[in-house]
């Protein structure tokens, strides 16, 4: 069953100068995601996955096309609207520095959805332990500040944030591209088994191949604002059909000594090729 | 940080939290003086009444021009005969009351429209700023004198208006504040959970705007006591009310008859403007050391380990491969600190590695581990407060640690050179590519002609299309891939021995990051150089490097060659990091339609 889907979606950013052309950083892109399922967005930078993401947000000027989120269009709602909306449609960012008000206690950050909507005090203080402990922190880090954690607890406290209103879709802008290997792989598995235990859907933004396989059921891959292959996550991370996705695939080194040498052959050999044909 | 508390493993031991900006003030003497100053004055002006011996306005003959020490007239009498100390007790009240009423004023006026413009934006910032521009250009003396001539000498109006000639300072202020705190990512977390505009300015842009607001009003207080003092000195306040201004004025009257009248008031007034100015920068250097902002990943330093300085070595593994070659680069027994007072954090502890020539070794870990304060140590750039404590490193076997500090300066960009991870911050806004190349070359000898000649071949080798073209170009008109090309080329300039790259391709998309390794395996081979790489990729790793050193809270754990390290890591930490690798784990088990309704009712 579809809880989101975005059909040929455009979103441009004006450009200073008289009579400039718009830069159109989304051309028509078309995408479902179905409820409880990854959708895996991947592709570097300035490939518009970003923005996609912020467009389903409501933070990017859509300027044409529409996102269905169940069985309602919201590409242009109004800002009250939209802010009824944040109960379903939820987000972690990139950045666990800046994405965390340095000002705020934990528990701060934590209750400003609970209370935006209405929540009482005693309910959001009560959710607020249930948070921490579904994340995996602590039950005294409520009263702590963001500064006082390590970049992959500061991310679980953004996750507990975005959780918070039990969201049906939840914008993961590259969670865990900030982090350590070893922390990353951790916070993947938690996302991961949140989803099982909440049926929460991902729309999972990044630019690690890897990252995507891991954790989506289907992966969309964009190159300069258009998805250019859009399928079973296996299948499009391990033998992909599009020639950019086998050059992304086949750019990231592996590590493993003998195979990236055997790779990187590859490669060397496969742009011999083009210039030659060139 | 203060030297009675030991390092702790979190980096910022200072607190943002309200009470501590109050608590560093107190702690800082000068602008607890100018608060106590300031204190007194408000309580001298709320009890005048009682303080002051007599009444300010009754004029008494015998008081004329009496000189200070005169018997109950401590600072004895006017040019009126009225009482000094009395009128300098009840001018204090209308002083501070206009200066509150100026600051007030243009808070109520600047803050909100500062807060409106720089949030929204669009049509009211362009009316509200072209408002603002226009009164900045209006001289305020000629405005205050007309306002004066229109609505007479009331304190109270002349006040009022200054403060909305004032508001523009606040407005821009808090404007420029609120445009720069807009695009945090917590703000648009706000939005995203479903905060109205108001909640968010008031939670999260108003406390980042609240700190300079202060600092700014403390300063345009004393700005307000200057000129109302200015304008009563020069007659045109209301001369039934006695002012610190208006007593300056009555006392230059009658300078040669009773000149210690003057001093005064102007005592008065340099006192309260002063502390004022005192509060305001004691403010100001608190909240510098708290600022609102969050530390940013890349200023991080590695996590302190605090270890007792007299603690052994052990006996830890030292990156050194036989083999041919002589060696360009060996470092013994580091040990690198940040000393604070008693105890040091150590951050890089017994840190043995050796490079051959034509040789790349990888020195990998977690943020935190130590290999970025080992490569700077080995460059010499530590951090401020950074110091090798014991150790050698040796280049081309000099001991360059017992080199004087300009000796050492001179093997960068010679013998040793470095690729760091950020291209675009360590290029020059300012200035055209093409220079930032030629000139480190000129420091070191050559022609302009020459190394202009030898920066287009330079870009030509690391393989941009048209030099000529990036030769001209700023750094912000070329790519970050490019940019990072530019830097390559600048760190092979001066034929190193050794490279130091300190995740050169982390800032870089994955395509780009293969052309970057490609480029660098290249340049490596055909000029032998001995390269150190700093990376977090195993990926990177397994590309580039001959030999592994794996580094782990200021330690190298384990050393190997390349093909023994992945396929036959021997310590803990090393197969553990492998395993968090992602490169072989399965992709997720297809997808599957959720029970119906299952976690759909809300609490």
């Amino acid at each position: 069953m579809t809880l989101l889907e975005i059909d040929s979606l455009v979103v441009e950013y004006p450009t200073r100068g008289f009579r400039s052309q718009p830069f159109r950083a989304l051309k028509g892109v078309s995408l479902d995601i179905r409820r409880g399922e990854t959708v895996g967005l991947v592709g570097e930078s300035g490939s518009g996955k970003t923005t996609l993401g912020r467009a389903v947000l409501g933070l990017s000027p859509v300027t044409s096309g529409t996102i269905r989120f169940e069985d309602r269009e919201i590409q242009d709602l109004g800002r009250r609207q939209r802010r009824e909306l944040a109960r379903d449609i939820q987000v972690v960012f990139q950045d666990p520095y800046s994405s965390l008000n340095p000002a705020l206690t934990v528990s701060d950050i934590l209750s400003e959805p609970l209370l935006a909507q209405g929540t009482p005090a005693a309910a959001a203080r009560a959710r607020i332990r249930e948070l921490l402990d579904q994340v995996g922190l602590p039950t005294d880090a409520g009263d702590r500040f963001p500064r006082e954690f390590s970049g992959g607890q500061r991310q679980r406290v953004a996750i507990a944030r975005a959780l918070a209103l039990r969201p049906k879709l939840i914008v993961c802008d590259e969670p865990v591209s900030a982090l350590d290997l070893s922390t990353q792989a951790r916070v993947l598995d938690l996302l991961i088994d949140i989803q099982e235990a909440t049926g929460v859907t991902y729309l999972f933004v990044s630019h690690d191949l890897s990252v995507v396989r891991h954790i989506s059921h289907r992966v969309a891959v964009m190159y300069r604002g258009e998805v250019v292959e859009f399928g079973d996550g296996d299948q499009v991370t391990s033998s992909p059909e599009h020639p950019y996705t086998r050059t992304l695939l086949g750019a990231a080194p592996v590590a493993d000594p003998a195979r990236q040498r055997e790779r990187r052959e590859a490669r060397e050999a496969a742009l011999a090729g083009t210039d030659g044909a060139a | 940080m203060t030297d009675l508390t030991p390092p702790v493993p979190t980096a910022p031991a200072l607190g943002a939290g309200r009470t501590s900006i109050i608590r560093m003030i107190v702690r800082d003497p000068l602008a607890l003086t100018g608060l106590i100053v300031l204190l007194l004055m408000v309580l001298v002006a709320v009890f005048a009444d009682l303080l002051a011996p007599w009444d300010p306005l009754k004029p008494e003959l015998a008081l004329v021009n009496a000189p200070p020490g005169t018997p109950d007239h401590p600072l004895g009498g006017d040019g009126a005969g009225r009482d000094i100390l009395s009128r300098l007790i009840f001018g204090s009240r209308l002083t501070l009351l206009s200066a509150a009423l100026a600051v007030g004023v243009s808070v109520v006026i600047g803050v909100p429209s500062g807060l409106i413009a720089g949030y929204t934006g669009r049509k009211f910032d362009a009316v509200a700023s072209w408002v603002s521009d226009v009164v900045l250009s209006v001289p305020n003396k000629v405005v205050l004198l007309a306002v004066i001539a229109a609505f007479g000498p009331s304190v109270l109006i002349t006040m009022t208006a200054f403060g909305v000639l004032l508001a523009p300072n606040l407005y821009r202020l808090v404007r420029s504040q609120t445009i720069a705190v807009k695009n945090e990512l917590y703000i648009a977390a706000a939005r995203v959970s479903g905060l109205s505009d108001t909640r968010i300015i008031a939670r999260h842009v108003l406390y980042v705007v609240r700190a300079p607001v202060i600092i700014q009003s403390a300063n345009l207080a004393g700005i307000a006591i200057i000129v109302q003092s200015g304008l009563e000195f020069l007659g045109l306040g209301d001369p039934g009310q006695a002012t610190w201004g208006s007593m300056i004025g009555n006392a230059f009257a009658v300078l040669y008859l009773a000149p210690t009248a003057m001093i005064w008031p102007g005592v008065a007034i340099g006192v309260t403007v002063a502390a004022l100015v005192l509060v305001g920068n004691g403010l100001r250097d608190a909240v510098q050391g708290t600022s609102g902002r969050a530390p940013r990943r890349r200023h991080r330093r590695a996590a302190a380990v605090a270890v007792p300085a007299s603690e052994t070595a052990s006996a830890a593994p030292v990156a050194v491969s036989d083999g041919p070659g002589e060696l360009v680069l060996e470092v013994r027994s580091l040990r690198v600190g940040y000393p604070h007072g008693e105890t040091t954090s150590v951050v890089v502890d017994d840190v043995s590695l050796a490079i051959r020539r034509g040789e790349v070794l990888g020195l990998v870990g977690e943020s935190g581990s130590g290999k970025t304060q080992t490569a700077f140590a080995i460059l010499g750039l530590l951090p401020r407060g950074g110091e090798v404590l014991a150790g050698s490193i040796l280049v081309n076997g000099t001991d360059v640690v017992r080199l004087a500090e300009r000796e050492r300066r001179r093997l960068l960009g010679r013998a040793i050179s470095y690729i760091p991870q950020e291209p675009m911050s360590n290029l020059d806004p300012a200035f055209r590519i093409g220079q930032q190349l030629v000139e480190p070359m000129m420091t070191r000898g050559l022609r302009r002609a020459a190394a202009t000649k030898r920066a287009f071949e330079l870009l030509a080798e690391v393989g941009i299309v048209d030099p000529k073209r990036t030769f001209d170009a700023y750094p912000h008109q070329i790519s970050g891939g490019m940019a990072q090309r530019v830097l390559i080329a600048n760190a092979i300039s001066g034929d190193p021995e050794l490279l130091i790259a300190d995740e050169p391709t982390t800032a870089l998309d994955v395509t780009v990051q293969a052309e970057v390794l490609a480029l660098l395996r290249r340049l490596q081979q055909q000029r032998r150089m001995a390269v150190l790489l700093v990376t977090h990729n195993l990926g990177v790793v397994a590309d580039l490097c001959d030999s592994v050193a794996v580094m782990q809270n200021g330690r190298i754990v384990e050393v190997a060659p390349v093909t023994e390290l992945f396929g036959n890591p021997r310590h803990d930490y090393t197969r553990k990091l492998l395993g968090s690798t992602l490169d072989d784990t399965d992709a997720r088990p297809a997808y599957r339609e959720p029970d119906a309704a299952p976690q759909e009712a809300r609490a």
